[in-house]
């Protein structure tokens, strides 16, 4: 097969000069030279996938990037024996779990409401979708100031109103949750059109048929919508699971997984103790937070997409 | 009829009111604080500023650490632009050979393609492999990082589109005499032109927000990113909130700029990959 061009796989060398060759000596597969792959191959492996390997080996050392002492699984016991790393691991499922839930919620109820018959629909629309674009710092910062405990203008409302005003950010308890709201906010736009273009893509006669028997608007949205939805909403919880046990630049910006350490997960204390200084154990939180995505994602989108091909 | 005409405004006015509490609301306290003086800006109220200074925030941001946002701005085109270019350029070749052409690497590839979507990058590892390239800290190596983590999901959309181009567009290409290397950049290249648009442009809203990248990879002042100089006015001195909420704004524009010209291709980029992945 001769897949080997001469021409290098560089985009700049643009239209190869190539003799015309009897058009019987070649398949068509050689056509689609495999050379193709290996710029995207070489970035892949370099900046990819070894250090993902190479973070299995740092994650047992003392490491200082110049050099390494290998001291077993002491990175790992340190991280599961002080509290104040593996609530992290705890906030981590909790922080995903909740984001992702409350976006396929939100997101199916504004995809119904976004695609029925109501005024301003192409205002709404834009407007639901706007946060996602925006920095996520800036909306960290944005919200820490609108949910300030003293200034804040939702606290005066509340006040106002003789309701209580909690600390949104600085109440330990409740500052993961706040957090976990923001995020929402930022980012049900994305979940909502996934379940637009859901719903968009439901044929038109199924709510025809069902209205002609005399169904109502309730009973629409539980027979036809939803089951027809759940393609949709595996995508939704997939992405939003990725990224919400990923989550780092929101809580960063808001509380840097404060106040003490009551809104840390795994990807903020890789930072503290890449900070800090402890390269190792960093890797170690690398190494923790690659296995609670990979064994919650693996089976979850087996299970999801399976269920999505026997409807 | 008019039941349901009814219906349509009833909710959609209370959506409306509702949207304008929980997503104008913020944004416009953004524009409000950017236009306050400090002192005014430090209560942060949701007030009318009492003194309108805009323009004199507008300047005093752009002035602040000699000048370290426009600095940024440059850095962050610069590190948008190359890295998008590479990524759209090197996704398009694979989608299109991984659609085109059945073998058996296309498993491994795919796989390869999914876990970089999934798997969380190895922060300090990574640092440590820029540094053996002595790339650390530079703009070509965030360059590389961010083109390197776009090609999953470019690669996805690329391949999803390209399975829609007929075949024997290619076959008439090399009857015609297209070698390999024509045959993509003339004639599969420009028909990919929608995907390419989608691509460029939920990459460069994704490169330019992104604050975790050059945050590890790209430390420095020199070096600082747009998100990086939000933090120039919070940690600092407190009492620079106007200053703060201008930046906010000003790095607001560039996405909304790309929002305004492709909203379509947006929506129709992140909903495709969706629903065929």
């Amino acid at each position: 097969m001769s897949t080997t061009r001469t021409a290098p796989p560089v985009p700049a060398a643009g239209v190869s000069t190539e003799p015309r060759v009897s058009k019987n000596r070649r398949t068509i597969r050689s056509y689609y030279p495999r050379s193709f792959f290996i710029p995207p191959i070489v970035l892949y492996v370099v900046f990819f996938a070894v250090p993902s390997v190479a973070s299995f080996y740092f994650a047992l050392t003392r490491w200082s990037l110049f050099d390494s002492h290998f001291i077993g699984f002491d990175n790992f016991k340190e991280f599961f024996q002080n509290p104040q790393l593996y609530t992290s691991f705890i906030h981590t499922l909790l922080y995903g779990v909740i984001t992702s839930g409350a976006k396929v919620i939100i997101g199916f109820f504004l995809a119904v409401l976004l695609t029925g018959a109501v005024v301003g629909r192409g205002y709404l629309r834009a407007v639901v979708f706007f946060p996602v674009l925006v920095s996520t710092i800036g909306v960290g910062f944005m919200f820490k100031s609108l949910l300030d405990p003293f200034h804040g203008m939702v606290n005066a409302v509340l006040g106002f109103f003789g309701l209580p005003q909690p600390g949104w950010f600085t109440d330990p308890h409740l500052a993961i949750y706040t957090i976990a709201a923001v995020d929402v906010w930022k980012g049900v736009g994305i979940a909502t059109l996934i379940f637009m273009a859901g719903i968009v893509a439901i044929p038109n006669e199924y709510f025809e048929a069902a209205k002609i028997d005399g169904a109502g608007g309730w009973k629409i949205l539980r027979e036809i919508t939803i089951p027809l939805s759940r393609g949709p909403a595996a995508t939704v919880i997939i992405l939003s699971l990725i990224g919400g046990l990923r989550s780092f630049d929101i809580i960063w910006a808001t509380t840097g997984g404060g106040p003490g350490f009551t809104s840390d997960v795994i990807a903020s204390v890789i930072y503290k103790e890449y900070q800090a200084g402890f390269y190792g154990l960093s890797s170690a939180g690398n190494v923790i937070l690659f296995l609670v995505v990979t064994v919650i994602m693996v089976p979850l989108s087996y299970v999801l997409n399976r269920k999505q091909v026997e409807l | 009829m008019t039941g349901v005409r009814i219906r349509a405004w009833v909710v959609g006015t209370s959506a409306i009111i509702v949207s304008i509490v929980v997503f104008l609301v913020p944004f416009v306290f953004v524009v409000l604080q950017s236009s306050k003086d400090p002192a005014d800006a430090s209560t942060l109220a949701f007030s009318w500023p009492k003194h309108w200074q805009f323009l004199a925030n507008l300047r005093a941001v752009l002035r602040t650490n000699d000048g370290i946002i426009w600095r940024a701005f440059l850095n962050s085109a610069i590190l948008t632009v190359t890295s998008v270019t590479l990524t759209v350029v090197l996704a398009a070749m694979t989608g299109y050979v991984l659609a085109r052409r059945r073998s058996k690497w296309n498993a491994l590839v795919n796989f390869f393609v999914l876990a970089g979507l999934i798997v969380p990058p190895a922060v300090v590892p990574t640092i440590w492999v820029l540094q053996k390239l002595q790339l650390f800290g530079t703009l070509p190596g965030m360059i590389l990082i961010e083109a390197t983590f776009g090609l999953s999901f470019s690669i996805l959309l690329f391949r999803a589109f390209v399975g829609n181009i007929p075949r024997e567009l290619d076959e008439a290409a090399v009857i015609d005499g297209a070698g390999p290397f024509r045959l993509f950049f003339r004639v599969v290249l420009p028909l990919l032109r929608p995907v390419v648009v989608t691509v460029i442009v939920v990459q460069s809203v994704f490169v330019f927000n992104d604050f975790a990248g050059p945050l590890y990879f790209l430390p420095g002042d020199q070096n600082a990113t747009v998100q990086l100089t939000l933090f120039t006015f919070q940690g600092q001195n407190i009492s620079y909130y106007n200053l703060l909420f201008m930046d906010i704004l000003l790095i607001t524009i560039p996405p909304l700029i790309a929002y305004i010209f492709s909203n379509r291709q947006i929506v129709a980029g992140l909903t495709s990959g969706a629903i065929k992945g």
